[in-house]
């Protein structure tokens, strides 16, 4: 694999503003790749993409399949797709039924990451209405990995973090500020 | 989570092959894990070992699995500005022709076929041409070939039609009854519904026109370039090639025979033989 760890980020609505202030704190040689899914309409052009892109000295970019994960490198689900992730590092569209009424689904990328990458693995769920990317954090947790949400105090919409905590085994409630903090250590301990 | 393990899944896939000359070897692994799993898990079986028992001893169980595990979600009119592109940049041109040969490979439940088949009616091009709609997978092709389709999704289709450049009445395309929508007979009598092999099976035509959207995400590099080969060996010289919104050409051998016939569109016209 040519990045032995990685960071996962779900998050659905009142998501995108946490993003906008996470993004900005993230060390500029992340020693790991970053992938975001997002609930996200189907826009044919890549406003989301670039707009995160004008919050980092990091590459943001939409995920493309056969995409092989590069340590610095933001990856961005695309609209309508499964984000899947390979055992030789690479990404996998996959355009089947929606998960949660969702597509892309936060359980489907995080539960995928899970199995690969285990303990080195650090998922954060996001703000959002409903409770998809749960049930791929309960993967994470079983696979050794760390799980982290945002804290539910500080989200727009507060469910997602909340059911998390509710039936997942979250390792750390972050607020915003702590974010970026939180990720830059994670990747720099997995150096 | 993952009942079935990735050794296993190989297992399986061999199986597969020595037994029933269905070959999946090629195929992106991720998302063929997650597809046997929800399989493993939706027909219940108590462990891995009854599994491949199963696919390796009960023909009729073949079936149903390939019609599993490969993906079968499609829809009408899907991104619609595609279905845009063919009605103002590739139709124009194939009207030139006094015979039109279209190839949809991979056309599953064959909503896009129907879209397909709209389009050349509207262009008033439907009389002269013949789609050849082929799928790995025979029961799908049978859904295809009834052209009945949940009432439910219309609402979505019609959308997707008016933003595809549609001026009619959606609603005049299909009957409504009970739960579904019948799309009518005059559509489909110039469909050849049939199963075509993308692995395993050979050219058998050329085209002017081949359709093969959100099936090559789900092959590996090998045998993308594999089947990208068969599409360019099939098609007529200035045929075009339609792909699905994530997949291109670019990076493959063939790619510079082609020429994307513009930047936001994955329609390739090929240029050289």
């Amino acid at each position: 694999m040519n990045a032995t760890s990685l960071v996962i980020i779900g998050g659905s609505a009142g998501s995108l503003s946490v993003l906008l202030q996470v993004l900005p704190g993230l060390a500029p040689h992340l020693a790991v790749p970053v992938i975001i899914v997002l609930h996200r309409k189907n826009y044919a052009d890549s406003v989301l993409t670039d707009l995160l892109g004008t919050r980092t000295t990091l590459q943001v970019k939409e995920a493309e399949e056969k995409d092989v994960l590069q340590a610095g490198c933001i990856y961005l689900a695309p609209p309508d797709y499964h984000l899947l992730l390979e055992s030789n590092g690479s990404l996998s569209l996959d355009y089947s039924e929606k998960v949660n009424f969702s597509r892309p689904s936060i359980d489907v990328s995080f539960s995928s990451a899970a199995r690969l990458y285990g303990p080195q693995l650090l998922a954060i769920l996001l703000s959002g209405a409903n409770a998809d990317g749960v049930e791929g954090l309960c993967d994470v947790a079983a696979c050794g990995g760390l799980t982290a949400v945002q804290n539910p105090k500080t989200a727009e919409v507060p469910f997602m973090p909340e059911q998390a905590l509710e039936y997942a085994h979250v390792s750390k409630i972050l607020d915003i500020t702590e974010m970026a903090d939180y990720i830059n250590t994670f990747a720099a301990l997995s150096r | 989570m993952n009942a079935v393990k990735e050794e296993e899944i190989s297992v399986l896939l061999n199986d597969l092959l020595e037994c029933y000359g269905y070959d999946f070897t090629d195929y992106s692994l991720a998302s063929m894990q997650r597809r046997i799993n929800r399989l493993f898990s939706m027909d219940r079986f108590p462990s891995f070992a009854e599994f491949r028992y199963r696919v390796r001893n009960d023909p009729s169980y073949i079936q149903h699995f390939v019609e599993e595990i490969t993906v079968n979600v499609t829809e009408m009119f899907r991104d619609p500005s595609f279905y845009l592109a063919l009605r103002k940049q590739v139709l124009p041109m194939l009207a030139t022709y006094p015979f039109i040969r279209i190839w949809h490979a991979g056309c599953s439940t064959g909503e896009e076929v129907y879209s397909m088949a709209i389009l050349l009616q509207e262009a008033n091009l439907l009389h002269k041409s013949v789609i050849y709609a082929t799928d790995i997978n025979t029961s799908v092709l049978e859904k295809a070939r009834k052209g009945i389709f949940p009432i439910a999704n219309m609402q979505q289709y019609s959308q997707n039609y008016m933003a595809s450049g549609g001026q009619h009445e959606f609603s005049a395309y299909y009957a409504a009854k009970y739960d579904y929508a019948k799309f009518n007979e005059s559509l489909s009598r110039k469909v050849i519904f049939a199963p075509h092999n993308l692995v395993t099976d050979g050219s058998f035509n050329e085209f002017q026109l081949i359709i093969c959207r959100n099936v090559l995400i789900y092959f590996n590099k090998d045998l993308q370039e594999k089947v990208l080969r068969l599409f360019s060996e099939s098609l007529e010289q200035l045929g075009y090639l339609g792909l699905g919104a994530k997949e291109t050409l670019k990076f493959t051998n063939d790619a510079h025979k082609f020429r994307q016939i513009d930047k936001r569109e994955k329609i390739w016209r090929k240029v050289s033989i």
